[in-house]
């Protein structure tokens, strides 16, 4: 590839060389070709610690071209210090356009949300996995986890949320819910909250999955059936919220708990804050907004 | 009782490179009976065990289960995926250590449900329903369900995993000492235990043990072996009162009287 003409000259396209971005883009073929699969690959040492994102950025350092545009998103927000940091890293290394607006990215790397604005064909998510096994924690072997992905053997997953009713009353887990992908592979969808996992279900963007640490790749190709695992009589539900955001009013979105100060005040907003900045430039007001009218606050009784 | 044997075994042999596990052992196990194996450390029972539950692939010999359809099907040429649900479904192995059989860290109730999960049930209510009915059938008391099995005693782990062997309806049960390892009192109360349900549920079981109490008190046929070789077998009660082979006069006459 073409050297870039700056003082980094000296990394390839994309910081990975493309001996490694082929070995990666072969294991994402065959997560293609197998959706749900966990593909080992030989994961590189990144210039970031583990857990911070490894797996998502050499899956995106593979797939990038010249002309792709970059989002990165963390736990929702464009601007929080991973987002921001991997953003700054694409924009050096690739030299690409970045943006923080879901509908103009090409490539979207998250960690842990998927976007509110839905996803269009052509677009590619990219996620940041930190444990890809989804039996890692009821059964610890790997040839044994194996085995029972190659077998079929789910009965343990079940086990997971029989537990979670047990001493719930209902199916507590609330991110990282199991998923059955196209009537075969059980899959953990990272640690996404389950409120996304209906999102995954038959998208029009294809979505990618790395984990840098545990060196697996895996995939979901556009329009794939995506089932999250329950019970007959405790089936499948997503969280609920019971006020709008405090900034945008938008309903039947993901919000998150802000704490405002020491006295228990807290309000909830957008998690995905290009959503919530979206829907305020369209004049849409929430009861803590900052533009509130003052007029507003006038209209409390004075006593 | 059937006209057919429900497993029939044929010069089994299972060798360690040059040193003998168990060598040429055969013979058939006839539904709802239960045949001990008996024999001192090291005589090669749990090396047989293994290889007949198909966790140990032996060197030579073959070994043929006759399925629910009729059919009788050799073990070792089955594949992993049918010989797993096998072991999960028709069969069901208690181990001496109830922690090597038990998920310790999941309640008594979903260890209970967890072969019901496997062969797919997807109903919490029957689930649960299903697990109280077996925990009371091995007398553990509803409150315990969702504990974990680290707060049960030896004896009661014990049970929980009898329960979680037996919930799916197997007809064939191995056992590797059941009773080992727990006081006399609750020995008995096993005993009682695993004699009712064999008998209620027409099982069949391979249980191997180094106790010849437990061989008299469980088994109707049974099995002396010594260096990896079947030296006397026949009805238990003939075997323990009239042994014939020296080394099982031997072992008869090392039981300690009280």
């Amino acid at each position: 590839m073409t050297a870039q003409p700056t003082d980094i000259a000296t990394y390839n396209f994309a910081y990975l060389d493309e001996q490694t971005k082929r070995m990666i883009r072969r294991a994402i073929l065959k997560g293609i070709a197998i959706p749900g699969y966990q593909v080992p690959f030989a994961s590189r040492e990144m210039p970031m610690p583990y857990g911070w994102g490894t797996g998502g950025v050499q899956v995106t350092a593979s797939i990038i071209g010249p002309d792709d545009v970059l989002k990165v998103i963390d736990q929702g927000a464009d601007d929080t210090t991973n987002a921001v940091s991997i953003r700054a890293f694409f924009k050096k290394v690739a030299n690409v356009a970045v943006t923080t607006e879901t509908a103009k990215a090409t490539i979207i790397q998250t960690r842990h949300r998927i976007p509110e604005h839905p996803l269009t064909a052509g677009q590619v998510l990219v996620y940041q996995v930190p444990i890809p096994e989804p039996l890692r924690f009821l059964e610890p072997r790997e040839t044994e986890t194996r085995k029972m992905h190659a077998l079929e053997e789910y009965g343990l997953m079940h086990v997971k949320l029989y537990e979670d009713i047990a001493r719930h009353g209902r199916i507590a887990t609330t991110y990282a819910y199991p998923v059955k992908i196209e009537g075969r592979y059980v899959m953990d969808p990272s640690p996404t909250p389950k409120f996304d996992n209906p999102k995954m279900h038959r998208s029009p963007a294809l979505q990618l999955f790395g984990a840098g640490r545990e060196k697996r790749i895996y995939a979901l190709p556009p329009f794939t059936d995506v089932v999250s695992l329950d019970f007959e009589d405790h089936p499948f539900e997503v969280q609920t919220f019971d006020q709008p955001c405090a900034l945008c009013a938008a309903e039947n979105v993901y919000l998150d708990e802000v704490i405002l100060d020491d006295h228990g005040g807290h309000m909830f907003v957008c998690s995905d804050t290009d959503h919530c900045e979206k829907r305020r430039e369209q004049g849409h007001r929430g009861h803590l907004a900052p533009e509130t009218p003052p007029a507003l606050e006038k209209t409390e009784p004075t006593q | 009782m059937s006209d057919e044997p429900l497993l029939r075994v044929s010069a089994l042999s299972k060798f360690y490179g040059s040193r003998i596990g168990c060598e040429s052992v055969s013979f058939d196990l006839w539904p709802g009976e239960v045949l001990a194996v008996v024999g001192e450390s090291g005589s090669g029972k749990t090396t047989l065990l293994n290889c007949l539950s198909t966790r140990l692939l032996p060197s030579s010999g073959t070994a043929s289960y006759r399925m629910r359809d009729g059919q009788f099907r050799e073990l070792y040429r089955m594949s992993e995926a049918e010989r797993r649900f096998l072991m999960r479904t028709d069969w069901g192995f208690v181990h001496q250590n109830p922690a090597d059989g038990l998920r310790m860290t999941v309640s008594a109730g979903a260890n209970v449900g967890e072969r019901l999960m496997a062969v797919g049930d997807r109903h919490y209510g029957k689930i649960r329903a299903t697990a109280v009915d077996w925990l009371s059938r091995v007398e553990i008391d509803d409150d315990r369900i969702d504990d974990e099995p680290r707060a049960f005693s030896g004896g009661m782990r014990q049970r929980l995993q009898i329960a979680r062997n037996l919930v799916t309806g197997p007809r064939l049960v191995f056992m590797d000492e059941p009773t080992g390892g727990l006081d006399v009192s609750v020995q008995a109360r096993l005993l009682d235990l695993l004699r009712g349900l064999v008998t209620d549920l027409g099982l069949a079981a391979i249980v191997v043990t180094h106790d010849l109490a437990v061989a008299r008190l469980l088994s109707q046929r049974m099995m002396v072996m010594k260096d990896g070789r079947v030296v006397e077998s026949g009805l238990t009660d003939r075997v323990l009162d009239d042994p014939r082979a020296p080394y099982t006069q031997l072992l008869v006459s090392s039981i300690l009287q009280v």
